[in-house]
């Protein structure tokens, strides 16, 4: 059997905006994924913790606070405590063109700004898992 | 995807009695996705061939508690409040939360745990996992019952598993859980709803959850009389006033109730229960509930008796997906001629299904 790519969708941080979110994950769905989705307002460790019981692939944190250079990193460093570094993870929401060189040097995968096609995101998912 | 390399089954079973919670989490995705390692790590994990301390020893005892109920009954906000109540005696939490698969992309949005995050947090006493139903139409999916028996080995004293959100007849739950709990809420339909067959018929106990609405207690009342009804039609006894009730003379129906509520407690009929998961209030009344029912089960002996039966028809639907593989196998064409067949009248879907078991059954698969 096929095996269905798993994907958590988290929301870090404080901000109280998850309609891009919640988008992203029916697109997900609409290709075949599995989305767990967790709402809003977690933790690092509550992402990692999720992201380690349901066994995801990938990984997608949306951001609009401006928090991102402090949760990111420790999202990575939690994941790598917990020998899930092999996790694929991207992120989106307000994130400024010039801490994406920084966010790519802790490990985040990729980061998809405002008004990115859906396609574009699960395009880059899917090339990146294939192989896997 | 590709399936990923397989690991040593003996290695995840290893890791996953020493609470490394990636291997277990990644057996539960083998079992799902049926690895063929899985089952063998699964058995190694239950038999206790890693078993080398007193503690672990002691672990595979868990009571499976299913919670079924219709959407929006608050099935996930009341397992939520169960695991807070279970932790705070120190039990050990497994949940399962199976939400639907979409029959056209094969995708899922699986949403149960956002409203589990109150206890699901960073508790490592907590281990929540939810599932796809991928296809499978009786409220859970394919290895729901695999996935159970290895978080129970993984030493989760308490097994919650929660269906997706069900109408009348997804009664997969009673084969797998232990004790049943049936959540439903007022107002969701008359006196009638609660005598047709299917998943009224599964509740070992009853929560009429957001409780504080209009209508609750006569949600209870009429769920007892249900019960009390089907209880002495099982006794071979005429129910008394039976169509009265049905037929609903308030008075008359409401001292009838009061009369069989005692009659109930004799009985030792299902409990009935009124819960506000959003406030906790019941939860402990249903967690109270749940220990008696599992007493009274090891005591009876039909906990292994209900083992029993769920091990067998755990089997047989395994069997059913294997037969449904098989038939993929089979030579091409075989069923797209059927197809135009029964389409044109010249044969009947029943008889193509007869040649079709006749196919597998002399080996015409590769």
């Amino acid at each position: 059997m096929e095996r269905k790519i798993r994907v958590l969708v988290a929301k870090p941080g404080l901000d109280g905006h998850d309609r891009g979110a919640k988008v992203v994950a029916r697109a997900m769905r609409d290709e075949g994924m599995e989305v767990i989705y967790t709402g809003l307002r977690q933790t690092p460790e509550q992402i990692v913790q999720a992201a380690v019981q349901e066994d995801v692939d990938v990984i997608a944190l949306s951001i609009l606070s401006g928090a991102h250079r402090h949760l990111f990193p420790r999202v990575m460093e939690l994941l790598a405590a917990r020998g899930a570094d092999d996790v694929l993870v991207v992120a989106g929401g307000v994130i400024p063109e010039d801490d994406i060189p920084f966010l790519k040097e802790k490990g985040i995968a990729a980061v998809f700004g405002p008004g990115t096609p859906t396609k574009v995101t699960i395009d880059f998912i899917k090339a990146k898992l294939e192989g896997r | 995807m590709q399936a990923r390399v397989a690991p040593s089954p003996d290695d995840i079973a290893g890791r996953t009695l020493r609470g490394d919670q990636r291997a277990l989490a990644r057996l539960l995705s083998a079992l799902e996705d049926g690895e063929a390692w899985a089952g063998t790590a699964l058995r190694l994990l239950r038999n206790g061939v890693f078993r080398d301390s007193l503690e672990q020893a002691e672990k595979g005892d868990a009571q499976v508690v299913g919670i079924t109920g219709p959407p929006g009954s608050g099935k996930s906000t009341l397992v939520d409040k169960l695991i807070g109540a279970y932790r705070a005696r120190g039990e050990r939490v497994g949940v399962l939360a199976v939400d639907p698969s979409s029959p056209f992309s094969g995708g899922a949005i699986l949403g149960d745990r956002i409203r589990m995050q109150g206890r699901a947090g960073v508790d490592e006493g907590v281990f929540i996992r939810s599932l796809a139903s991928r296809g499978r139409l009786g409220g859970l999916s394919r290895a729901s019952a695999q996935c159970a028996r290895a978080l129970e080995a993984a030493g989760y004293g308490i097994v919650i598993v929660e269906t997706v959100g069900i109408g009348q007849s997804e009664v997969d739950i009673v084969r797998l859980a232990d004790s049943v709990v049936l959540v439903s809420m007022p107002g969701s339909g008359d006196e009638i709803q609660t005598i047709k067959a299917g998943v009224m018929e599964i509740g070992d106990i009853f929560a009429v959850n957001k409780a504080d609405r209009e209508g609750a207690d006569r949600a209870v009342r009429e769920i007892r009389s249900m019960l009390e009804t089907a209880a002495e039609l099982a006794a071979g006894r005429v129910p008394e006033a039976g169509p009265d009730t049905l037929i609903g003379h308030r008075a008359f129906a409401r001292a009838l109730a009061r009369e069989r509520s005692a009659v109930s407690e004799r009985m030792e009929l299902p409990p009935v229960l009124k819960t506000v998961a959003e406030t906790g209030d019941g939860v402990p009344e249903l967690v109270a509930s749940l220990d008696a029912h599992w007493t009274r089960l090891k005591a009876s002996g039909e906990l292994d008796e209900r083992r029993r039966r769920g091990a067998i028809a755990e089997a047989r639907a395994l069997l059913s997906g294997r037969v449904m593989e098989e038939l993929e196998t089979l030579e091409g064409g075989l069923e797209d001629a059927l197809a135009g067949e029964i389409v044109r009248g010249e044969r009947e879907a029943a008889e193509a299904a007869e040649l079709l078991f006749e196919s597998i059954r002399k080996g015409g698969g590769k």
